[in-house]
């Protein structure tokens, strides 16, 4: 893929906290997408597994800004989700791509504090 | 912990280690392997395999990784030569010692090799080793003919392998026929001259008297006088088992040497086992793989406190394909049984030759000979296993069944306790409850879960018969999961949602699936939970696939489109003004539909609610474009206008389209009414179509239009509107009932067993009895009916779902549209950076 603006970032490297929503803004395993500056990221609150995640929008298959409209969902034990247009599956914990050779989306770390969802960003 | 020291590192060898491990970790076992051979076990089965590939690492059984991550050591290319039972220690050639509590002799066996005097010579080979191997192929560069002393499977084999190297082969046989011991009379000569047509010179009854030549040989004196010129001679007349320890150690030896074994496979030492060819049970040596493998199975056992297993002799039917040619001989295959009755099949023009010798009585198989086309031998050798009941007419044996259609099918009629897999002992009902339970779906992973078919392949073609059998007694057709997450078909699923009244997703995978679910089941399960309950859909929205979630399709770019519902295709001038100026107003691309409706492309998220808000004010509702559900009914003009019209097609393809609006089914659904047969709405190309006729409609079911076009069958002809109406009630149902997830109706049509005819049994005839049933699950459905956008746009958390930011009201930036003639078009896929 040619350059990105998107880059997986992990706890060790958030430097800025931002604030996405409230959680009861989000529905129930699925996601919403949240913009900061340029950046559009897809949030997830997967729910049945009282797990949250965040990744890039983009799907790297044909540049859409869409993942945060995909279903979540399970490979074996590893989370997912499905890109809406052409269902390619991502890892909600590596975004690796899970069924095909696309390159990997970034992840970001996502943190709850009293009822507010924030998303670490590099 | 106990100390297990195996000496050879040959196949039987490495089973044992595999079953060893299998059941029991180091803490248990500590296990010490020694091999004389420098490399680690290998497939000495498919040996003649190397002459093409020339690689050691093909023919590995494991990589030699797999002894470390076992906790195994190995040591290769260390001979054991002595046994110290009263210390209970090994040494081997090295001078290392190594104590045991447990001595597996797993040594193996050599060829034997006749004293022939000049059998020292330069040039004369056995064929035994990957050694061996290397110098035969390194000696035939030199040579442009070689010789195979001995007739029977290894030294056809060796022919083989000769063939490959690109030499003349010459096969030297001392008994009167090849494969003596496999083969009578007629089928060996069988064997014989397809293996001359192949090009290997065959010399049978010849006593080999001496190995001539200066140094190196150059030719075979018989004991009839003659003589055969050779370059190099590759000696196979049977093997002879290693028991060299037998002698210092004090351990007993059968008549035809080996370790003399009880049936626990124990040598006179109790703590000193022998298996494989090393193994002399009750004088018989065994020289195949499977009762190696057995006898594996036995030690293990009983080092596992498992006293239970027994080794009893083994069956030692075979087939192979020998150089192309299949050959098989099971059982009695010579007729020797008192009173045998043969009764061969001969085919020389195909190079056939069949036989099978019945008991006395007709009632038994007692063995048989199968050259030229063994694929009966699975079948056949279980029969003779089993002692299954042979046909009345026992020639259907070899002949199968004739002047009528193919006998019952024998696979299912094994017993479970049938071995399909001599080699790694597998039964018929550990395959069929494996592929059961695993709900395994292709042959691969049958193979992989129950090792089936892993070993020598020859009951591969019978463990796939089984698979297909297996799958085929499972439901008429294959029985077709909806997903990892649900062990159920979607038939399955229609029933217990039904039933148990479930009305989420989330009861249903709690209750019946596992995992969390993915995008396959969750938009099927949607999809069933509508066509059954009919709730509104937004109430579980990310269970919705992402057109159903924004009840509008999505488009390239990421914005979606809108069609309204015209039913049968008639709209007033006023509902298209108001279409017109709804376009006009938020910029979409409008084009008229396949199904004689208009399209709205374009629209953005967040503008979806207000179009629909505009649209619903107009008069308008859902058309259901984004799921699947009834989509259109189509119609032509009909009587009203037209002047060939028989009946008013319009106003029925409007009462149609009014009655199943709404409806959701497993794939989309389209219908058609033409008003006469010159069929201008195209009837006979959707899911269901009526055509005016005379006195009524007739009415077709499950055509296509699409990738693969298909014309809609006749389901009834003549009815009139109130009867073609149930047909349609019923047939429809039925589809939602049975139909596997994302299939049309033609497809459903196609795999359905009995085609068109069954389905108008159950629709018209109702002979499953279901008819009223079916009528009224449509009922409740058609009650059930709401327009899914007043119900959304009526709702303010469901509105709040329709932007594309959840923390700002912007628009998506990226999403991009060009001018196309005098309206719009999305950016083409913008694969640059981002």
């Amino acid at each position: 893929m040619a350059e990105t603006i998107y880059e997986t970032v992990t706890s060790d490297t958030v430097s800025e906290w931002i604030y996405a929503c409230d959680i009861d803004e989000f529905p129930e395993n699925g996601g919403l997408c949240i913009q900061h500056k340029d950046l559009q990221i897809a949030v997830f609150n997967f729910t049945r597994r009282n797990e949250w995640y965040a990744t890039q929008n983009l799907c790297p298959h044909k540049h859409q800004m869409i993942l945060s409209r995909g279903m979540v969902g399970s490979d074996n034990e590893e989370p997912k989700v499905a890109c809406p247009f052409h269902k390619n599956t991502f890892s909600l914990k590596t975004g690796k791509n899970l069924n095909g050779s696309l390159c990997d989306i970034a992840t970001y770390p996502v943190k709850i504090e009293q009822n507010k969802v924030m998303v670490g960003i590099a | 912990m106990k100390k297990v020291v195996v000496v050879g590192n040959g196949m039987v060898s490495y089973k044992f280690c595999e079953k060893l491990r299998a059941i029991a970790a180091r803490e248990e076992f500590q296990v010490t392997v020694f091999g004389e051979e420098t490399y680690p076990a290998y497939d000495r089965v498919h040996l003649s395999d190397y002459f093409e590939s020339s690689s050691i690492e093909k023919l590995l059984m494991v990589p030699t990784t797999w002894y470390q991550e076992n906790d195994i050591e190995l040591r290769t290319g260390e001979l054991v030569t002595e046994i110290d039972r009263s210390s209970k220690t090994i040494t081997t050639h090295k001078g290392n010692t190594c104590p045991y509590d447990y001595l597996i002799l797993a040594t193996g066996s050599r060829a034997f090799v006749p004293s022939i005097p000049g059998r020292e010579k330069k040039g004369v080979f056995v064929y035994r080793t990957i050694e061996d191997l290397d110098q035969i192929i390194a000696y035939g560069k030199k040579v442009k003919r070689g010789a195979i002393l001995g007739g029977g499977l290894l030294g056809l084999e060796a022919g083989k392998a000769l063939l490959d190297l690109g030499l003349a082969a010459q096969v030297v046989e001392f008994a009167p026929r090849l494969m003596p011991r496999q083969l009578n009379e007629a089928g060996s000569s069988m064997l014989q001259s397809k293996i001359e047509a192949l090009g290997i010179e065959v010399y049978l009854n010849k006593e080999t008297t001496e190995i001539r030549g200066n140094g190196k040989l150059d030719g075979l004196a018989f004991k009839d006088g003659t003589n055969l010129a050779t370059e190099m001679l590759v000696i196979s007349c049977g093997i002879v088992s290693r028991d060299e320890l037998a002698k210092t150690a004090g351990l007993e030896v059968g008549v035809r040497g080996g370790f003399k074994v009880n049936s626990q496979l124990q040598t006179n030492d109790p703590n000193i086992y022998a298996i494989g060819e090393a193994a002399s049970y009750n004088d018989a040596i065994y020289g195949l793989v499977a009762p190696g493998y057995d006898m594996a199975d036995v030690v293990v056992k009983q080092l596992s406190g498992d006293l239970s297993g027994s080794f009893n002799g083994a069956d030692m039917s075979t087939k192979l394909k020998l150089i192309g040619i299949d050959v098989a001989s099971f059982g009695d295959a010579l007729g020797e049984t008192a009173e045998a009755i043969p009764i061969s099949y001969v085919d020389q023009n195909n190079g056939i030759f069949k036989q099978v010798n019945i008991s006395k009585d007709k009632k038994r198989l007692l063995g048989g000979i199968l050259v030229g086309d063994a694929t009966q031998y699975g079948i056949l050798h279980q029969i003779y296993q089993n002692e299954m009941a042979i046909p009345p007419n026992p020639e259907d044996l070899i002949l199968g069944k004739r002047g009528g259609e193919a006998g019952g099918n024998a696979i299912l009629d094994l017993p479970d306790s049938a071995q399909i897999c001599s080699c790694e002992d597998v039964s018929k009902g550990t395959i069929v409850s494996t592929i059961k339970e695993k709900n395994l779906t292709n042959l691969k992973e049958v193979r992989t879960c129950t090792k089936a078919g892993t070993g020598c392949g020859a009951c591969s073609p019978m463990v796939g018969d089984i698979f297909a059998a297996t799958l085929k007694s499972m439901g008429q057709t294959v029985r077709k999961t909806i997903c990892a997450h649900f062990d159920y078909t979607r038939q399955e699923l229609y029933s217990l949602i039904k039933v148990k009244e479930i009305k989420s997703y989330e009861t249903l995978l709690n209750e019946y699936g596992t995992g969390d679910g993915c995008e396959t089941c969750k938009p099927a399960v949607a999809s069933l939970l509508s066509s059954i309950w009919n709730d509104p859909i937004l109430k579980q929205d990310t269970i919705q696939d992402t057109n159903d979630r924004f009840l509008a399709n999505i488009q390239k770019g990421g914005s979606y489109s809108v069609v309204p519902r015209v039913p049968g295709g008639e709209i007033t001038p006023d509902k298209l003004i108001a279409i017109g100026s709804i376009a006009k107003k938020f910029d979409l691309y409008t084009k008229i539909t396949g199904g004689q409706r208009i399209d709205m492309f374009g629209a953005k998220l967040n503008d979806l609610p207000k179009i629909w808000r505009e649209l619903i004010d107009a008069g308008f509702e859902s058309g259901h474009a984004y799921g699947k559900a009834l989509r259109t009914v189509k119609s032509c003009v009909g009587s009203t206008w037209c002047r060939y019209g028989l009946h008013d097609s319009v106003s029925f393809a409007i009462e149609i389209e009014s009655r199943y609006k709404g409806l959701r089914s497993p794939h989309k659904l389209k219908g058609a009414v033409s008003g006469c047969r010159r069929e201008c709405a195209e009837a006979q190309g959707k899911d269901f179509g009526l055509i005016a006729t005379e006195i009524g409609y007739n009415v077709y079911v499950c055509g296509n239009g699409g990738a693969n076009p298909q014309h809609a069958k006749l389901l009834a002809g003549d009815v009139d509107e109130k009867t073609a109406i149930k047909y349609l009630d019923r047939f429809l149902m039925f589809y939602i009932r049975t139909a596997e997830p994302l299939n049309r109706t033609s497809v459903w049509l196609n795999k359905m067993e009995g085609g068109i005819d069954y389905l108008r049994e159950v629709v018209v005839n109702d002979s499953l009895g279901i008819g009223e049933e079916l009528e009224k699950d449509m009922k409740a459905l058609i009650a059930a009916y709401h327009c899914e956008w007043e119900k959304a746009i009526n709702d303010e958390n469901m509105m709040a779902k329709f932007k594309h930011f959840a923390n700002s009201d912007e628009m998506d930036p990226t999403q991009k549209f060009v001018p196309l003639r005098e309206m719009k078009k999305p950016a083409d896929w913008n694969l640059e950076s981002k």
